[in-house]
């Protein structure tokens, strides 16, 4: 096993490069110019521009600015400097990302008790009514966008009954953050919920389910036990890959509910051209990614014997 | 399962060399993956009401001038400020209000519905395409050339899609809906391409690819003719439900201010200046809301419908 | 209909127990399946009879309703789209069908327990094979996890699993074909059931292996003296082990005889067919025997005996008239004991 982790670790390393130098290249290669964004419609002079691109590194070819950006990164732990600031973006991440972890967390944990918890309800009634209420139900979750879902809870809650306030303050406290949890958790709950009914209904069909029957064990036992087991583990490897996606899909909720959070810095560095702030954060974004796709893997081997760390 | 489905006909049955001139086989209908499907679909429920949908959609999207005489980008702001919807007078310019500039909110929600539709079916057609090229040519060849094509794959799968869209968009002063349709496309193959390759994977260890090989079919007749047909219908499910997805995502760059402008009519941009205006004038946020979900929720429930009907096993 | 009669030597049933007759009977059962191309009769109508220490061998090809008829008795069933119209399924002279679900449960592993064909299926692959057997003690007689463990090792001894001590928590994956129906074999035997229904139980080894587990699972029978009902299609694993042999059709028992005399002579046509199919060395060189065409389909079966169309001997009857089964008698006259036929032409099949 330990050969294995150090193995994929490995193997994590060029998926790591590639798609940091894929975001960089996106980022400086495609038009666009954050010095001069700095200035406004104004306009500055070019000699100033110029110093100011030299000053940053700006006027390299890209891959020497990619070779020097994880050099960096490696030997300092520096993800570079936010132009506009002037702070490092190690500070920045630092300011935005204990929200954004608290926000994701708590869609995650719903997420996890709804999903499944639905998913298994209807799982165990599939076809009948039941079953129908939940497939409309997520279906309909899965097709309202993030964006009017969250205009929606902020109309009916905040505007309507008044019940929480449409935005999340400064100190973003955990009753604050329950909307924006909701809202932001609620395509992947549908997607946990819909996974879940489809491997238990193929899983109540197996011959060792028709076994456990055979044995005269109780339903419980038979739906805990033997169904359970084998039906969550697709399940599981959705889960894992899906946290890192939360953080990364935070960007419409944070707006919507005016969390300061790392959604926010990404847009606003997007607006703004800002490359090494962009970079940075999506850097972070890709490591969380390749960890919990590590987790999903080890996971994965411990849940199903018929997997070998091969 | 009991033994009375063994008795289903299975199209095998019909070459064993047993068959007696005495029995009554024709009597059996020998139903393919395809047609037994298609007998499932019409049964299904969502698939009739999001199919009626859908066509609706369409003929929305190509003659939008059918359902409404008003101008959607012509607005009279002297009468028509935020003018509240009259809901008595279905299908009239004032049915649904006015927005900020006096223009119609109903004859905005109509002449909408042609971009996203038009980005929704052309993004599912190029990420098709291409995820599922390169995906069968992965998944097929394996050694190297899967490595090589995987890794292409996981790296693009690192980014966040909406987040590499934004950055796409963002390089483009003129955001038409070509450029939308692109930004989309550029992360999107990847899930097609994974599909594709886990298929292929699957079906080339299929005794009949074997089979095939041994007598000698060549490369391409392998992979159209025996190993296509069957990595079709996964595919098939995984881009009808996606593309409701590309709708949605569509939608939500442009009310981030980073997909489509004007004077495209976009549901996205709409939804996001009605956001200015939540307290005062919902209609211009709920009506384009409203039929943006319908539109997503149409090709998901499509989506579903042929999942279902495609993989007896989840039914 | 008749039902299978009492082969002569049957030992006593087990103490305990003071019901008379036999220890499972099935009578006129019926079992269909509604589907969307309608209704399918999977049972049309069976009776037989199983008495401890005794074994019938239910013979038939697939769709003739074998297996059907075992998972009805089982109550493992997928109702809906399955349904028992029809029939009795008398357990100790009780009918299981009126039972409640709950006193169903109690039967089931405990007094009746079945094998089934293809165990790298039917064992959970995600838990080991000691805690699938030690479920079995754990769930009927409230044992701790430490003592099912160690009934699970006595049982994996019992089917001569080697080294059962150090193969308890491997997975059902990490054993052979062979080993695997072992382990089957051991999960259905654990609480010493009355009965073990066994569903084509060797269909998926090796042929070397067949025969060892054939000869494990009678010899268990008979140590605990048990019933045994075997479903097969197989005419070559019967001979060895079955008192007698119920042969079925489209739904329906065709012919019910001794194990030794429907080899010698078989009294339908299918049945004969049946064994004439069988490859012999004696018969090298020649073409081998097959029926001609396909088992009938269920939801349209043909009318008359639902063998007709595939039969060399019918006539017209065979095709208006569902031949009833009924007692066969010698060329003499006498009755031959516990041998029915259901065909119009038995005399011809049997004497001809």
């Amino acid at each position: 096993m330990g050969r294995y982790v150090v193995r994929r670790l490995l193997q994590m390393i060029p998926v790591f490069l590639g798609t940091t130098l894929l975001i960089f290249l996106m980022v400086y290669a495609l038009p666009g110019d954050p010095v001069r964004g700095l200035f406004g419609d104004k306009g500055a002079d070019p000699a100033t521009l110029e110093a100011m691109r030299h000053k940053l590194g700006l006027d390299q070819p890209i891959l020497v600015q990619y070779w020097e950006y994880m050099k960096g990164i490696v030997v300092h732990f520096d993800f570079g400097t936010q132009i506009a600031s002037g702070r490092p973006v190690t500070d920045v991440l630092g300011d935005a990302f204990p929200v954004t972890l608290r926000l994701a967390g708590m869609a995650f944990v719903l997420e996890i008790v709804l999903g499944i918890g639905l998913g298994v309800w209807a799982g165990l009634r599939a076809g009948r009514l039941t079953d129908n209420a939940v497939l409309i139900f997520t279906l309909l979750i899965i097709s309202i966008p993030v964006f009017v879902l969250g205009f929606i809870v902020k109309s009916v809650f905040a505007f309507q009954l008044d019940w929480i306030s449409p935005n999340v303050s400064n100190d973003a406290t955990w009753s604050e953050l329950i909307a924006p949890a909701v809202v932001l958790g609620s395509l992947s709950l549908a997607y946990v919920a819909r996974l879940t009914r489809t491997t238990m209904a193929e899983n109540l069909r197996a011959d060792y389910m028709r076994t456990a029957v055979a044995k005269g064990l109780p339903k419980r036992r038979i739906v805990g036990v033997h169904l359970m087991r084998n039906s969550l583990i697709p399940v599981i490897t959705f889960l894992g890959t899906d946290l890192g996606a939360l953080m990364g899909g935070a960007i419409v909720t944070e707006g919507l509910f005016n969390v300061k959070g790392v959604g926010g810095t990404i847009f606003e560095s997007i607006v703004r051209r800002e490359g090494t702030t962009l970079v940075g954060l999506v850097t972070v974004l890709v490591i969380v990614y390749l960890f919990m796709s590590l987790i999903v893997d080890l996971l994965y081997a411990v849940l199903d014997p018929r997997i070998r760390y091969a | 399962m009991p033994d009375a489905t063994k008795t289903a006909p299975a199209p095998e049955d019909a070459e064993a060399p047993l068959v007696g001139p005495s029995v009554d086989v024709k009597a059996e209908k020998a139903r393919s993956l395809w047609g037994d499907a298609w007998l499932e679909l019409r049964r299904n429920w969502y698939f009739i009401i999001s199919a009626a949908l859908i066509v609706l959609l369409l003929v929305i999207a190509i003659v939008p001038s059918l359902f409404t005489s008003a101008s959607p980008t012509v607005g009279d702001l002297a009468h028509h400020f935020l003018g509240k919807p009259e809901l008595s007078k279905v299908g009239s310019p004032e049915w649904l209000g006015y927005d900020g500039q006096g223009r119609s909110v109903y004859a905005r929600v109509i002449y909408g519905t042609r971009a996203s539709v038009i980005v929704g079916i052309s993004v599912t057609l190029l990420v098709t395409v291409f995820g599922g090229l390169i995906g069968m040519v992965a998944g097929y060849f394996g050694g190297w050339v899967d490595a090589l094509l995987s890794g292409f794959t996981n790296i693009f799968l690192g980014l966040p899609f909406l987040l590499g869209a934004m950055v796409v968009l963002q390089a483009f002063t003129e955001r038409t809906v070509l450029v939308v349709i692109f930004a989309l496309a550029f992360l999107g193959w990847t899930q097609i391409a994974r599909v594709t390759r886990g298929a292929v994977i699957t079906v080339k260890q299929a005794d009949f690819v074997q089979a095939a090989r041994a007598l000698g079919a060549g490369t391409n007749r392998i992979l159209f003719r025996h190993i296509l047909p069957n990595v079709l219908a996964p595919v098939i499910v995984v881009a009808t439900i996606s593309l409701g997805v590309y709708i949605s995502a569509e939608a939500t760059l442009s009310y981030l201010g980073l997909g489509l402008a004007s004077p495209t009519v976009s549901w996205g941009m709409d939804i996001s200046g009605g956001a200015s205006q939540i307290r005062v004038a919902q209609h211009i946020l709920i009506y384009p809301s409203i039929m943006l979900s319908i539109t997503v929720l149409a090709f998901i429930m499509l989506g579903e419908a042929v999942r279902n009907a495609l993989d007896p096993k989840t039914r | 209909m008749t039902t299978i009669d009492k082969t002569a030597t049957v030992p006593s049933a087990r103490s305990g127990d003071d019901h008379v007759g036999p220890l499972l009977e099935v009578r006129d059962l019926h079992v269909e399946f509604h589907t969307r191309d309608g209704v399918v009769k999977a049972v049309n109508g069976v009776n037989y009879s199983v008495d401890a220490g005794e074994t019938l061998a239910v013979l038939g090809e697939s769709g003739s309703g074998k297996s059907v008829t075992a998972q009805a008795i089982m109550g493992i069933l997928d109702m809906p789209p399955g349904r028992i119209p029809q029939g009795e399924i008398l357990f100790r002279g009780q009918d299981m069908l009126k039972m409640s679900a709950e006193e169903r449960r109690n039967i089931r592993g405990r007094k009746i327990a079945m094998i089934f064909q293809d165990a790298l299926s039917s064992l959970n692959p995600v838990l080991t094979v000691g805690y699938q057997l030690g479920e079995m003690f754990r769930v009927h007689q409230g044992l701790s996890k430490k003592d099912a463990k160690a009934k699970a090792i006595g049982l994996m001894d019992q089917v001569k699993i080697p080294a059962a001590a150090a193969r308890i928590s491997d997975y059902p994956h990490q054993f052979s074909g062979g080993m695997r129906q072992r382990i089957m074999i051991a999960m259905a035997l654990a609480l010493e059931p009355d009965l073990i229904i066994a569903d084509e139980p060797t269909t998926a080894l090796d042929v070397t292996v067949q025969a060892q587990v054939m000869d494990l699972l009678a010899e268990l029978q008979r140590e605990y003296n048990m019933g045994l009902i075997l479903i097969t299609h197989d005419l070559g694993v019967v001979a060895d082990v079955a008192d007698k042999i119920a042969v079925m059709y489209a739904g329906r028992i065709v012919e019910t005889s001794p194990v030794h005399e429907i080899y010698k002579a078989p009294a339908h046509p299918y049945t004969k067919g049946l064994l004439a199919s069988i490859p012999r060395l004696d018969q090298k060189g020649q073409e081998l025997f097959a029926i001609k065409g396909l088992p009938p389909n269920l939801l349209h079966v043909p009318s008359g005996c639902a063998f007709n169309p595939r039969c060399t001997m019918a006539q017209d009857i065979c095709r208006s008239d569902i031949p009833p089964l009924l007692p066969v008698t010698g060329t003499d006259g006498t009755e031959l004991v516990g041998r029915h036929s259901a065909c119009h032409f038995w005399k011809e099949t049997l004497h001809g």
